[in-house]
């Protein structure tokens, strides 16, 4: 795109030009002439979108149409937007929507309306009402989330952070699934049917089949992988074969799988004996993850597991050839056609890759915390994950950490509720994060922090005028 | 109107694009920028334009110093700009595009495009543009189009007039007519100022010179000079401009192209029974006016694109068909000739990229897995060998300069065995150093036995490398012609005329000497 848009500089820096300039008496005789190799401080092409400089509006909207190669699908460059944010964005963006709750929690509060309805008369009751309904708000989300100074024992002081551990975990399984398709560049709205066809999966293989233990509990899982790897072969073979775009057939495949799984529900195969509402029968014990926290706490082996995962995607994408074609395909699907990458078969493989780490999420839910399928199994936790997986830049570590955020809202909304009787405001608040995350050049405005892209540019100037004036010394 | 600039300075972090840069532009006159890319050129007409702002430094217009801050205050004082890349919307017609952002609106807002239509046939009447104004940007030629940009940008008075490389995307002979009608406009009193690195063009048309380099002016040169005492000035050392080309020693048949034809999705013939062959150790180059299924052909060798008949075959292996693995691991080279697009991903390291189409394979890649220590120090030695200049190899390729990153990709392309090159305009937007290496690069490929097929639009560099060469003409092969036919007829074959009528006009197919020595700076 760069590369055709005539607002950018086309000049490139010299090269080669720290021998030239030598022979050159015009930069010889100037010692504080900058280093040629100085160069890229004016973006090649095709290096990132540079920022069109300030006042070109009026000619931007037209520009370069003529010769423009075809645009990248309006997804993709969302997308790479998006993950180009830096760490800071993602906590400036957490903090902004703490900041914006607080407005919330404080607006929608009796005592503080009142309070504010005599302000001038004293306002420090405003300002103490406000105080006290928001850090009580957030002191009740840290107590549900993490840890509960007011409880009675010690089992239950630690029981909120055990909460968030479970409520995480799907979290965590779904979102690195979104994450590598993200970082191959498709936009894979379709965890939450994932979901629901590895709880399908999992639930008959734990329910329907009796085996010893070890066994029944691999083949469960197994059959959790294979239900989401399904659902995501389906739109991967539709994309390769067919072009059709991965947004609106995962989208749709998400809701063939929520009134599949309705339907299965109606089945007698699929009814618990003895009970009214539709749910099938709970699952072997030799099919359950084990408690690793004792009985006392829901936290289960698949916690674990979702670390594992993590590690596993992390090396995946970093240190096999498999994740450097999905990287190479997510960044330039031009180039990695053109070195020989088959970019079809590659798709395919990261829809199956990410269906089958949400289809553990759904195994997690069955195996590990409901221990039967409902039709709500999947909560929300198939979008929830789009969240975790963007605030994470779709790196694992960061998936990690954002579906243990993601997990402790989850788990702390409860507690908070009773101080803001309304469970929406947490719903506010990864909603907006989710803005701020989408709106980087919102969260460096508001916080002045410099463009990444920017410093990285002027790091590498930096480092490459150095090393040019070392070689130039050393003639 | 009199165009001065004054001391002016631009920099970017520590880097100074522009140092102490002083010109003046007289009315009426043709005033030519010379230097390679990375020179400064662009960056000072950018501050021209008001696309940025000088460091330190005046523009001054008929003694009245200005400031811009946006390319609209430089409208508005008389100064027009025509891209490289042209900016037109291509659904548009002439007229639209020509009042687009400054329209003749009517009452109740509606837009005058009788007033539109008038404004373009006036002055193309007046400067013998031949345009019709409602004609569709999108069906018209690339001399046209840049027609359109010249009208849009004298429809807004301008005086000054700066043409960005202008003749990059044209044939010869609409190289000429655009000079023809510089000279007139220049006649009528419009300055222009020309942006170009091609010194013929330079010569053809300039009142005066000036040179740049390393983002300063290094002096004046005369219409009159040398192409070599130039090209000298604007490098700033001595060049040899004709490449030491050792005769071809071409053997056997390698490539095989027979009735090859490719028809598009909508049906529209897009590449029309081709058939040549490379022998071993020959550079066959492909000429062509840009979009005249060059592009197409390449990318159906290479497997991008499956041939809808015809044969492909590589010492006596067919290739129509495989896929794009199989084709190069069968020992085809293959330097694209959009490197942003198609030969690197530039958000990968540098070291990636140098094993792109290799990683999977040992050493690079086992079992899956792939091995970091052999990526990089295959890295080092090819950054070594190919004197790529880097900061780090771990650096993403997109921080390289357009040399250098093409430098990257064909050190990648080079670094194996190859049975086959195919490279499609490989030196596009690269300065004279790194020209010349790519060049020398080829030309050892060709030494070493290796069939060349080069795709190129420049015929500078045709001519410089081709031991035979085929023009294409709107998806066919017009002829096959020697490498040292005249540029006049290989002219005339661009635009479709055929091979004997194209030779019989120019008068035979004597080499023309005055050609053969300027290549280089193409």
């Amino acid at each position: 795109m760069t590369s055709s848009n005539p607002l950018t500089p086309k000049d490139e820096p010299p090269e080669g030009s720290a021998n030239r300039s030598s022979a050159s008496p015009a930069s010889g005789a100037a010692p504080a002439e900058p280093p040629p190799g100085s160069g890229p401080v004016e973006p090649p092409p095709g290096s990132a979108p540079a920022e069109p400089p300030p006042g070109s509006a009026p000619a931007e909207p037209a520009s370069g149409l003529a010769s423009q190669p075809p645009l990248p699908g309006r997804f993709t460059i969302a997308l790479k937007e998006i993950l180009s944010g830096s760490w800071l964005l993602s906590i400036l963006s957490i903090l902004l929507a703490l900041l914006i709750g607080a407005i919330l929690i404080a607006a929608s509060n009796v005592e503080v309306q009142k309070a504010a309805g005599y302000f001038f008369a004293r306002p420090s009751d405003l300002f103490a009402a406000i105080w006290d309904v928001v850090s009580r708000s957030y002191a009740a989300l840290f107590q549900g989330a993490v840890f509960n100074f007011g409880a009675d024992t010690p089992v239950r002081a630690i029981l909120p952070i055990t909460q968030t551990l479970t409520a995480s975990t799907p979290l965590i399984f779904a979102g690195l699934g979104l994450a590598v398709g993200f970082r191959a560049g498709l936009f894979n709205i379709g965890a939450q049917g994932q979901i629901i066809l590895g709880s399908i999966f999992a639930a008959w293989a734990g329910f329907a089949l009796h085996l010893p233990p070890g066994l029944h509990l691999l083949l469960a899982l197994f059959g959790a992988v294979l239900g989401g790897a399904l659902w995501g072969f389906i739109p991967g073979i539709l994309k390769a074969k067919t072009g059709a775009n991965e947004v609106i057939v995962t989208i749709m495949l998400n809701w063939v799988a929520v009134y599949g799984l309705g339907y299965l529900l109606t089945l007698d195969a699929f009814q618990r004996p003895g009970y009214n509402n539709p749910q099938t029968p709970a699952i072997d014990p030799n099919a359950q993850l084990p408690l690793i926290l004792g009985p006392n706490y829901k936290t289960h082996l698949g916690f674990v597991l979702a670390l594992v995962a993590a590690g596993g995607v992390w090396w995946l994408m970093e240190k096999s050839t498999l994740g450097l074609k999905f990287r190479a395909i997510g960044m330039n699907p031009d180039a990695a056609r053109t070195a020989g990458i088959n970019t079809d078969r590659c798709y395919v493989w990261v829809m199956m890759i990410a269906g089958g780490l949400a289809g553990l999420a759904g195994s997690a839910q069955i195996q590990g915390t409901e221990r039967v399928l409902t039709s709500g199994i999947a909560g929300s936790f198939g979008f929830d994950a789009i969240t975790v997986a963007l605030l994470g830049r779709s790196r694992p570590l960061g998936t990690v950490l954002a579906g243990l955020l993601f997990g402790g809202l989850r788990a702390g909304s409860y507690a908070m509720q009773s101080v803001t009787n309304s469970v929406d405001v947490v719903l506010v608040l990864q909603s907006v994060i989710v803005l701020f995350i989408a709106a980087p050049p919102l969260v460096r405005a508001i916080f002045r922090t410099p463009d990444p892209e920017a410093v990285r540019r002027l790091k590498v100037t930096a480092r490459a005028a150095r090393q040019a004036q070392l070689k130039e010394v050393g003639r | 109107m009199r165009l001065e600039l004054r001391g002016i300075s631009k920099r970017f972090g520590d880097f100074w694009a522009n140092r102490g840069i002083n010109l003046t532009v007289e009315p009426g006159e043709i005033h030519a920028l010379l230097g390679e890319n990375g020179a400064g050129k662009s960056t000072l007409m950018n501050v021209l334009y008001g696309l940025y702002q000088p460091d330190e430094g005046q523009i001054i217009l008929d003694g009245e110093a200005v400031k811009f801050t946006s390319p609209g205050d430089a409208m508005a004082a008389g100064i027009g700009m025509v891209h490289q890349h042209f900016m037109l919307v291509p659904v548009f017609t002439v007229a639209e595009n020509v009042v687009l952002g400054n329209e003749p609106v009517k009452a109740a807002g509606l837009i005058d495009a009788k007033q539109a239509r008038r404004l373009v046939t006036e002055i193309s009447e007046r400067f013998k543009f031949d345009i019709d104004p409602d004609a569709y940007v999108e069906d018209l030629p690339v001399g046209v189009q840049q027609r359109v940009e010249i009208i849009k940008a004298l429809s807004r008075d301008a005086k000054i007039l700066i043409l960005d490389e202008p003749t990059a995307v044209l044939t010869p002979q609409e190289t000429d007519e655009l000079l023809t009608i510089m000279r007139e406009l220049a006649a009528g009193g419009t300055s222009i100022v020309f942006i170009t690195h091609k010194l013929r063009e330079v010569r053809a048309v300039a009142d005066r010179i000036t040179v740049i380099r390393l983002g300063k002016v290094v002096g004046q040169a005369n219409p009159s000079d040398s192409q070599t005492e130039m090209a000298s000035m604007m490098v700033g050392r001595q060049v040899g401009l004709q490449a030491p080309k050792p005769a071809a020693g071409p053997g056997e048949v390698a490539l095989k192209v027979g009735n090859l034809s490719l028809v598009s999705a909508s049906g529209g013939g897009l590449l029309q029974d081709i058939s040549f062959d490379v022998r071993a150790g020959e550079i066959l180059a492909i000429a062509g006016v840009q979009g005249n299924g060059q592009t197409e052909l390449v990318e159906t060798l290479i497997g991008l694109r499956e041939p809808t008949s015809g044969l492909i075959e590589l010492n006596g292996e067919s290739l129509a068909g495989r896929t794009v693995r199989q084709i190069l691991d069968s020992g085809v080279g293959y330097v694209p000739e959009d490197r942003g697009r198609d030969g690197m991903v530039g958000g990968l390291a540098i070291s990636e990229n140098l094993v792109l189409d290799q990683f999977e394979y040992p050493p690079f890649g086992r079992y899956g897995a792939l091995d970091y220590k052999a990526i990089n120090s295959n890295a080092d030695a090819q950054i070594k060998a190919f004197d790529v200049r880097v900061g780090s190899p771990n650096d993403p390729i997109s921080t390289l300069s357009g040399g250098n990153a093409q430098k990257v990709i064909v050190a990648r392309e080079l670094s194996r065995e190859l049975r086959l090159l195919v490279v499609a305009n490989p030196t596009r937007g690269l300065d004279v150093g790194s020209i010349e290496t790519v060049h020398a690069e080829i030309l050892a490929e060709r030494a070493k036995g290796v069939p060349v097929l080069l795709a190129s639009t420049e015929l500078d560099e045709i001519t410089v490398l081709a031991d035979r060469i085929a023009v294409m003409y709107r998806g066919r092969l017009v002829g096959i012609v020697p490498g040292d036919t005249s540029r006049d007829a290989l002219g005339l074959m661009m635009a479709g005329v055929e091979q004997g009528k194209a030779l019989a006009a120019v008068g035979a197919a004597l080499p023309d000497q005055d050609d053969s020595v300027e290549g280089d700076l193409a």
